[in-house]
């Protein structure tokens, strides 16, 4: 009998897993959908949205216009080398500009925002949970979520994609470079084919996906924030949660969006 | 001293998975009262207050405050009633993101709709009553000592003018002198605000010091509840043992988990 009560134990293990999984997907689905409606609820502490956008658009610029810049550097050079082997090389400009504002330039530049902002937002909430400032809020009558999670969602969401428009430039400047300095482009050939080339869409549909990867980054840094528990160790947990399940959540999204817009 | 019912606790019972942390907790606090709720670590004594505040939710058992059953309200009810209480907690929960005449104003300018001048005004007027001067009101809470971080919570405390207060392990972690003051503090304003307050401590000089009245928590249950005078001949062997500080007795520490 004991026996088999241990066999069973294997059932016992995988259930726990399970039910924790579905337990915490049913967390973060009530957390998302009250910080979703306390957006479109006044008041809203339109002081602290700005706050937020200085904080994550504003002071991200330099970190996500240097990554964008080699981004597009690098990009430049090696379809140069693989499209050198078909006799291709001239696409060079159309297919930077393609890569970056598609494709590189949302998700490279979310993902360093989700490396800087969503660590920052669970350091910082985490801490106040794990100091009680988050039951201070309630007793003061001011609802956590309303002033916390609804200014950092909203400034997330409006400012990624200027910070992604922003970084499609630099990008593109990036391939410029390296293009005209050391692939012996034409200056002007090189920025006609690719305006000629770019459309409304490519940049349009990285821009949506822009949005949508703020969504998540401030998302996941707020709900991991809000649920850490101990000391110095939770909140470094909660950090690590955020940035990791942010950073998945990016490139997961990233693949539906293209999916959909692809499929259009 | 006593008038009629504020706080009502019946059967309040909660549980964090399979640890069971209240079990039926019975306690009624009338207005005007000081009742000092003692216990060990972990006897559930902070569960207690925030289920009276709503921050947790208790699984069964009622809480009336002025009556009225509070024990599942939510939303805007829930503000409203919030708006009856301050809190000082244990570590002081100041935001550090403000400056502490911000912080002692919150209530006010958030809650409440105060202007900022108006709330700046009766922010110094709060400090001045915990004995903070106006040069502490642009310094950011981190810059303060412990001692003053624990006024500044009072004075946050008392800003909005609740009729009940509670104080949460309030001299826990200061030393004996600074921890006296905030003892007469407390006293002075409970006495002077004529609110009714609930404290939660396991330092025995200060439950003498600012109570009426005490109960003592062990596992989940009140079980002694009497006049603070009477502290020293409960005739239960459990508070004995508490106020003695001893190790021997009915009451056994989990030593091993």
């Amino acid at each position: 009998m004991n026996e088999l009560v241990e066999r069973l134990n294997i059932f016992a293990a995988v259930g726990r897993v399970f039910l924790a999984f579905l337990a915490g997907t049913g967390r973060l689905m009530i957390f998302t959908t009250d910080a979703v409606s306390h957006c479109v609820r006044p008041p809203i502490y339109w002081y602290l949205v700005l706050t937020q956008m200085v904080r994550i658009g504003y002071f991200s610029l330099p970190v996500v216009g240097l990554t964008a810049f080699f981004t597009g550097a690098v990009l430049c050079l090696q379809i140069f080398i693989g499209g050198s082997r078909y006799g291709a090389e001239a696409f060079v400009p159309q297919i930077v500009v393609l890569g970056i504002t598609r494709e590189l330039g949302p998700v490279i530049a979310g993902l360093m925002v989700a490396g800087r902002v969503a660590a920052a937002i669970a350091a910082e909430i985490g801490t106040m949970r794990v100091t009680e400032q988050i039951d201070a809020l309630t007793t003061l009558s001011t609802n956590p979520v309303k002033y916390l999670v609804t200014p950092r969602l909203i400034a997330a969401v409006v400012t990624m994609p200027v910070l992604v428009a922003i970084a499609d430039s630099i990008g593109v400047l990036g391939g410029y470079v390296v293009g005209t300095t050391t692939l012996n482009f034409n200056g002007a050939v090189y920025l006609r084919n690719t305006a000629d080339f770019v459309t409304q869409g490519d940049v349009v549909s990285g821009l949506v996906k822009a949005a949508v990867f703020g969504f998540i980054i401030a998302l996941m840094g707020c709900y991991h924030g809000f649920h850490s528990k101990g000391g110095a160790q939770g909140v470094g947990q909660a950090t690590t949660n955020a940035v990791v399940s942010a950073s998945i959540l990016i490139l997961a999204a990233n693949y539906v969006l293209t999916s959909v817009f692809f499929s259009r | 001293m006593t008038g009629k019912p504020k706080i009502e606790l019946r059967g309040v019972k909660k549980r964090f998975g399979p640890k069971i942390v209240l079990d039926g907790v019975d306690v009624v606090v009338n207005e005007g009262d000081s009742l000092v709720i003692i216990g060990g670590s972990g006897s559930g004594k902070s569960v207690t207050i925030k289920c009276v505040l709503g921050i947790l939710q208790a699984d069964s058992g009622t809480i009336l405050v002025d009556g009225e059953d509070v024990t599942h309200i939510n939303g805007s009810k829930r503000e409203a009633q919030l708006k009856k209480f301050g809190m000082l907690f244990q570590g002081a929960a100041l935001f550090d993101s403000l400056p502490v005449w911000e912080n002692v104003a919150f209530g006010l300018i958030q809650g409440r709709g105060v202007s900022r001048k108006a709330a700046r005004e009766i922010a110094l007027e709060k400090l001045a009553k915990v004995g903070l001067g106006a040069e502490v009101a642009n310094l950011s809470p981190a810059e303060l000592s412990g001692g003053m971080q624990k006024r500044v919570g009072l004075a946050r405390a008392i800003a909005a003018d609740p009729e009940i207060i509670f104080f949460d392990e309030p001299t826990t972690g200061l030393d004996p002198i600074m921890a006296d003051v905030i003892n007469d503090l407390i006293h002075s304003t409970v006495r002077d605000l004529g609110v009714t307050a609930v404290s939660i401590t396991h330092d025995l000089a200060s439950a003498r010091k600012i109570s009426n009245r005490i109960a003592m928590l062990y596992k989940g249950k009140i079980i002694w509840d009497g006049e603070t005078k009477d502290i020293d001949h409960s005739g239960n062997p459990y508070v004995d043992q508490f106020i003695r500080g001893s190790a021997e007795g009915p009451i056994k520490m989990e030593v091993r988990r």
